[in-house]
């Protein structure tokens, strides 16, 4: 049979970012892809260079606009190992506050995304419906909606008041009941589960192969999420990994909307223990060194190596994202599945791809 | 879509999710971070503030005693309010208003905007 490529995006009604893939079929059937990136490279890790060690955490927050608090983190979590600084205990679980309702935005967002990538536009507007509630906990606690500046090499710039805390509860508990009422629409559909179990299978051996991270890895079947080493106050709280064992599509949203839920838990958990005291301890000197640090993101391990030189500008920043580990698993796959199921596999994988070219 | 069902009966019943903007107007939380104001009788024109931008958003002249400031550039990160030696700078919770052209605010010593 005659084969035919021809290209998937850079422009394409299902990708919210630019990610150009060129795709041979034969007949309908996909059986070869070419990835090529490069249409929003923002030159950030250079740019890096030339700022102040200080204001890089704003920088950083911009390589993604829906994990920017977890950006902020990783890079202040590098610095601070490398000058020494001990955070006090309440910044550790504010933190996680913050990084778990970055996670339940971030999940909810992809959830509504990937509804909208099979057709199904009630649902993603459903689904987005509650998303508003927590960026609206973003704007009332750290002050913007989606990039939110709170946390600060030495601990985190904006302390919660008890109004907020209790304000943040009960946020958390409208999107819990939000959640309940909807996810059995995801999980239970026959549309739903008609386009997506089955499609793009990655089995456990292929996924760790390929180097998959984050829901893509759990929902394959291995139980690895980087909170369990413990960073930040993690180590402190009730957490287990959710794992699935299908590696299709399906098994990649339940795993999505599942660890929905164990963020709420996480959020309120932080809440619930937080100590008193100062949030934020004073920062004197230059950093000196390099380190490596990784974080879980809503979509994978994120990896920030840091080099500094005792001066208050960095010698080297790189990032590496979730969605750039990523893209091989695309190559096993896409090959083989129908023309139709290209952008609900490609989606199902939660590309980000301002984060991959930084 | 059986599934969806309850969903869309609870909707029919409820309100709608939107707001009739601009006849109901969006109330801010009170951290919200909308924009800065800059008090000139306090400034003293340190550079301060300057150094720490990192959108490189305020330009100080010490000598000529002009601060520019770029609305545009601005993150409202507040990264400069937390420099600021003598306190000159304040957070409003009102987002600044869209505009046609690109402007720069400058400011000078008595407290005036030029």
């Amino acid at each position: 049979m005659a084969r035919i490529t021809a290209p998937f995006g850079p422009q394409h009604p299902v990708l919210p970012e630019p990610v150009h893939l060129n795709i041979t079929y034969e007949d309908e059937k996909v059986v070869d892809l070419s990835p090529a990136l490069g249409y929003v490279h923002r030159g950030l890790e250079k740019l890096a260079e030339r700022k102040e060690y200080p204001q890089n955490v704003f920088l950083v927050e911009r390589v993604c606009g829906i994990c920017s608090f977890m950006h902020a983190m990783t890079y202040c979590m590098g610095i601070e190992e490398l000058m020494g600084i001990e955070i006090p205990a309440r910044a550790k679980y504010l933190r996680v506050f913050y990084s778990e309702i970055s996670r339940i935005h971030s999940h909810l967002l992809w959830l509504g995304l990937f509804a909208d990538a099979f057709g199904f536009e009630n649902l993603f507007m459903q689904y987005w419906a509650i998303r508003e509630k927590v960026v609206d906990l973003m704007e009332m606690t750290g002050g913007q909606r989606v990039i939110l500046s709170s946390c600060a090499i030495g601990g985190i710039r904006r302390d919660l008041n008890a109004g907020q805390i209790e304000e943040a509860k009960n946020v958390l508990q409208q999107v819990e009941e939000g959640l309940m009422h909807l996810n059995p629409v995801m999980m239970n559909d026959y549309t739903v589960k008609k386009r997506t179990v089955g499609k793009g299978i990655l089995n456990r051996e292929d996924a760790i192969c390929y180097g998959m991270v984050g829901p893509v890895l759990r929902a394959s079947g291995v139980a690895q999420d980087l909170r369990q080493t413990g960073y930040a106050a993690y180590g402190e709280l009730d957490f287990e990994p959710v794992v699935e064992r299908d590696g299709d599509c399906y098994a990649r949203a339940l795993v999505r909307v599942r660890e929905s839920f164990d963020s709420i838990e996480l959020a309120r958990q932080a809440l619930d223990l937080l100590p008193e005291g100062e949030a934020a301890v004073k920062v004197k000197g230059n950093p000196e060194g390099e380190t490596l640090q990784r974080v879980e993101q809503p979509r994978g391990e994120v990896l920030y190596y840091i080099k500094a030189n005792g001066s208050k500008k960095l010698e080297r920043l790189r990032i590496r994202t979730p969605t750039f580990a990523h893209i091989p698993g695309l190559l096993k796959m896409l090959p083989g599945c129908s023309m139709a199921d290209v952008p609900v596999i490609l989606l199902s994988i939660d590309p980000c791809i301002s984060c991959t070219e930084r | 879509m059986a599934t969806m069902i309850s969903t869309v009966i609870k909707n029919l019943k409820s309100r709608p999710r939107t707001r009739l903007y601009p006849a109901e107007e969006r109330q801010l939380p009170a951290a919200s971070r909308g924009h800065i104001e800059f008090d000139m009788r306090k400034c003293i024109f340190c550079t301060l503030c300057a150094k720490r931008c990192p959108a490189d958003a305020i330009t100080v002249d010490r000598k000529g005693k002009t601060l520019v400031f770029d609305p545009f550039r601005c993150i409202v990160c507040e990264f400069c309010l937390e420099g600021c030696a003598k306190e000159a700078i304040s957070l409003l919770k009102q987002w600044s208003s869209p505009a046609a052209v690109l402007y720069k605010r400058t400011f000078t010593t008595p407290g005036e905007e030029e």
